[in-house]
């Protein structure tokens, strides 16, 4: 345990020092005032760090000692699908043919990096039964809002351009809401049931002509499969609405439905969660979306296709297109890594994913369902959610459970998401953990439940194994301090 | 079956099984219609070993003529730069690599130091009063610069210098799109913005004036009397700039910029075929409330332990849903460790050192390929870029180039109909005197 304040770079930085090596100029050297006006040349050098190489590996390698992956031990966190990230997907995205090609080189000299995001698109359609594939957009939220921009194109190119509404269920990610607005459209939220699905009547009385479209989640966020999903899609359908499939719990249906077939009309999917591109601490991330044929005129710019030559090309000429959603191709390193990762599961592979990752979600789910409240009490998928509610009588509320799991290695689960679950705690196990790691989990969960009954301080106290104890995120806020400055 | 990523016995699945009180796994999906049950397998190919797989990959991997084996002057936006090389050693730690977002920042106290010195960093390089955690890229983060400048000022007009990468314009027109914002392209004169256009084209509905610092041209703006103009319009100025550049240049923050974006490929980031980058997003205080994505806040803990949380989240998708600033959730953040090694490494002499060769490197290009009795297009000081009139079709050219092993540079006549058989060459600190005089011979002879 380090007690002491981690140094910032800045505070061991000492003038003189250099962590850089770089070839000693071969051309002569110019003089930036003769070719540029002085307000243009810089007269304060940036405060960067003066370090050692050393310097440098010593202080990033202690930064990561106080940082928690997939690697360091369980991450549970729901709908975030933290499985284990294959050690070949970054071999592989490293090669140098991969990682040191220039997204404008002539086509002829990247036709291995276009065949292989080709096979990806391809593999990605028959994944999700949808007709068209485009690998550009760079993280989850990205592709919500390329999807919507090209259901909203659909609606003007039919002369329906006031379909401004665009419906989202209670349970939805705060991305779906975002995205809309970004997209220029009007969010509507419908209700749950008493089942933990989509309200069905309160979707009947907000459907109507200015429905541009449905986003839904399936299985949602409480881990459930939307069982009227035939009857919703028709009922949007029915009013000339598209139904928008939110992919980033894609891990739990694989093999078993496909968005296609379950009557949506275009699906985001996260390639950095069910296909195993590292999470990043926060990006990147890699959103494809998947549409019907209906809408692949609309797709964004450059669509790749194979040529009748067999060669691989980047069309431009797409007059209906909505544009251009990213400079270049999308988060291709990223997709390198997906397509390692599909071609090493293969399709027995990503079935077995999917059964994997719903049986232990399910076993974990009755194991606890003794200790902790489960509103919702059916066969999950790939994930569950628990409410804290019983602790939280006994005074020791969801953040705590969460805190006081740290000081047993884990990653706690999503909190206080989703919102229709009091005090929620969402789990997600995946598909890679071992019943061992399960069972110890659980085991800990009880714990922590049988402590809120019996001591509840140690609960509410926690953490009490960490580098840092619960920090003051109300003074962060009120009196931000977003860089360092020297003293 | 057994996978090496997949754990279970048999022995576990039946004790699981027994636990759920259910005979099969099947049952557990018994709540999806039969009517849209997917039965059978994906028809994808078939699951390959390791060591297969891995020469599978790097034999398709050598149909790409890369950057290491071959010497670029392609540039254009992404650049071929020196890449320290404990740069992917501090990004293959994994406990860097394979976390999340870090929402616990008791576990999370290395990500969120390491992104509170990304924003200190690159604050210090844009001369801006602070960055945010990062964007996707360079032209997603313009985008949503342009967008908070039309939230900002309540104005639904942006004027955008030709002189902004291309690609940067067409991200930027489809995300105004979506906000029925107006985009007015602003033309050039000699290689940077007409002053005097702008100064026509602006009005009282402009939220926004973008330029770009060095420009697509590899010129020199000058930012101050651009910012001006939008400033007396009550228009918010935002540049676009490439970081390394602005070791030596004035920083768009002393120059007037109310919020300046980019990428920061340039420092240590791999080509990677156009992504990942790294966008970054800069602003003043003013507008410190409105930035898109994550912020990391410095705090103290309980007993006053200095530590790191994602702060002032009332602004972002997950808290506000659809009156949130922006759509972004992931963002860049391993790109953002790569950059901040990086700029860690060359510091605050190397940044200056190397964009320093930068331009004299450019410099040599540019009279090189004037004493070869090559035109180069626009005059003054360049940074990176250089443009090279060319008798021949450029594409024609790079053929023959690529043949020599040399990528040759970015085809103007793509994106800009007055520039046919001009072409964008680009010279880093990587590419040597010999190199240079390589290419200037080489299509001195293919122009022939």
């Amino acid at each position: 345990m380090h007690n002491e304040n981690q140094s910032l770079i800045f505070e061991i930085s000492k003038e003189g020092r250099v962590g850089y090596s770089l070839e000693a100029l071969d051309v002569p050297e110019v003089d930036l005032a003769d070719l540029l006006p002085a307000n243009l040349v810089r007269a304060e050098a940036a405060e960067l760090p003066e370090v050692s190489e050393l310097d440098i590996m010593r202080h990033y390698t202690a930064l990561s000692r106080r940082n928690h992956g997939v690697d360091s031990g369980f991450y549970p966190l729901g709908s975030c699908t933290m499985k284990y990230n294959p050690k070949i997907n970054e071999a592989v995205a490293r090669i140098s043919g991969f990682a040191n090609v220039h997204p404008l080189q002539d086509e002829s000299t990247v036709q291995g990096a276009m065949e292989l995001l080709y096979d990806l698109q391809t593999s990605l359609v028959e994944i999700t039964g949808m007709d068209e594939v485009t690998l550009q957009p760079a993280a989850g939220a990205h592709g919500e809002w390329t999807a919507l921009m090209m259901i909203r194109a659909f609606h003007e190119a039919n002369g329906e351009g006031h379909r401004n509404k665009v419906i989202v269920p209670d349970s939805a990610h705060g991305t779906n809401p975002a995205s809309a607005t970004v997209a220029g459209f009007e969010t509507i939220t419908v209700k749950s049931d008493e089942n933990g699905l989509v309200d069905i009547e309160d979707l009947r009385k907000v459907v109507g002509a200015d429905t541009a479209a449905l986003m839904l989640t399936n299985p949602n966020t409480l881990g459930l499969f939307e069982e009227n999903i035939i009857e919703m899609a028709e009922l949007i359908h029915s009013v000339g609405g598209k139904v928008y499939y939110d992919g980033a719990n894609l891990n739990a249906v694989m093999s078993k439905a496909r968005p296609g077939d379950m009557g949506f009309d275009c699906v985001h999917l996260n390639l950095h969660k069910t296909f195993t591109g590292p999470h990043g601490g926060g990006g990147p991330g890699s959103g494809p979306v998947g549409v019907k044929a209906d809408l692949i005129p609309f797709l964004p710019k450059p669509v790749l296709v194979r040529t009748e030559e067999g060669t691989y090309h980047f069309d431009y000429d797409r007059p209906q297109s909505i544009g251009r959603v990213k400079p270049y191709y999308g988060n291709f390193g990223i997709n390198v890594r997906a397509y390692t990762y599909i071609r090493t599961m293969g399709p027995d592979g990503l079935k077995a994913v999917t059964e994997y990752a719903v049986l232990n979600a399910n076993y974990m789910m009755r194991r606890l369902e003794p200790f902790y409240d489960l509103p919702y009490n059916r066969h999950c998928k790939h994930e569950f959610v628990l409410s804290g509610r019983r602790q939280k009588k006994l005074g020791v509320r969801t953040l705590d459970i969460a805190k006081r799991l740290l000081d047993f290695g884990y990653h706690p689960p999503t909190t206080y998401f989703p919102l229709n679950v009091e005090e929620a705690l969402m789990i997600e196990p995946t598909e890679t953990e071992s019943k061992e790691t399960l069972d110890a989990f659980c085991d800990v969960m009880i714990q922590i439940a049988k402590e809120a009954e019996e001591n509840p301080s140690i609960v509410q106290e926690a953490p009490h194994t960490t580098v840092v104890s619960r920090l003051d995120e109300t003074r962060a806020a009120r009196t931000p301090v977003l860089r360092y400055q020297k003293a | 079956m057994k996978h090496r990523y997949l754990p279970m016995t048999e022995q576990d699945k039946q004790e699981m099984l027994d636990v759920i009180g259910v005979s099969s796994v099947d049952e557990l999906f018994g709540d999806i219609p039969e009517k849209v049950r997917f039965k059978g397998l994906y028809d994808i190919k078939d699951a390959k070993s390791e060591s297969a797989l891995l020469k599978e990959l790097t034999a398709l991997a050598a149909k790409n003529k890369d950057t290491n084996a071959n010497v670029s002057f392609l540039g254009a936006g992404v650049y071929n730069h020196y890449k320290p090389i404990i740069v992917d050693h501090v990004i293959s730690r994994s406990e860097f690599y394979t976390a999340y977002t870090p929402y616990q920042p008791e576990i999370s106290q290395g990500e969120l130091q390491a992104i509170f010195e990304f924003q200190t960093m690159i604050a210090e390089l844009t001369g801006m009063d602070l960055a945010n955690s990062s964007m996707y890229d360079g032209g997603t983060a313009l985008a949503e610069a342009g967008m908070l400048a039309a939230g900002h000022t309540r104005r639904k007009k942006i004027l955008v210098s030709e002189t902004v990468h291309p690609e940067y314009r067409d991200v930027v027109a489809t995300y105004a799109y979506g906000q029925s914002i107006e985009i007015v392209t602003v033309p050039h004169k000699d290689g940077v913005t007409d002053v005097e256009a702008l100064k026509e084209q602006i009005d009282d509905n402009t939220a926004a004036v973008i330029a770009q610092y060095p420009n697509f041209f590899g010129q020199i703006e000058d930012l101050q009397v651009i910012g001006d103009i939008a400033h007396e319009a009550k228009s918010l100025f935002v540049v676009s700039s490439n970081p390394l550049s602005l070791g030596v240049l004035t920083p768009p923050g002393k120059l007037g910029a109310d919020i300046c974006v980019g990428d920061a490929q340039v420092f240590g980031i791999s080509e990677a075929f156009g992504g990942p980058h790294c966008g970054f997003f800069a602003v003043t205080t003013k507008l410190m409330r409105k930035v898109p994505g994550r912020l990391v806040g410095e705090t103290v803990d309980g007993e006053g332990r200095r530590g790191y949380v994602l702060t002032l989240q009332a602004r972002e998708q997950h808290i506000r849903r659809d009156k949130a600033t922006s759509n972004i959730c992931s963002n860049q953040a391993l790109l953002a460790l790569a950059a901040s090694v990086a700029m860690t490494a060359l510091g605050k002499q190397g940044v200056r050192e190397m964009a320093m060769q930068n331009i004299a490197k450019t410099r040599y290009a540019k009279n090189a390929f004037e004493a070869a009795g090559f035109t180069v297009a626009f005059q003054g000081a360049h940074f990176n870029e250089i443009v090279v009139k060319t008798n021949k079709c450029v594409k024609e050219i790079n053929k023959g180039l690529i043949d020599k092993g040399i990528i040759g540079g970015y085809p103007l006549s793509q994106t800009y109909d007055s520039l046919k058989n001009h072409v964008l060459i680009a010279v880093t600190e990587l590419r040597t005197k010999e190199e240079i005089d390589a290419l200037v011979a080489e299509m001195g002879a293919l122009n022939a």
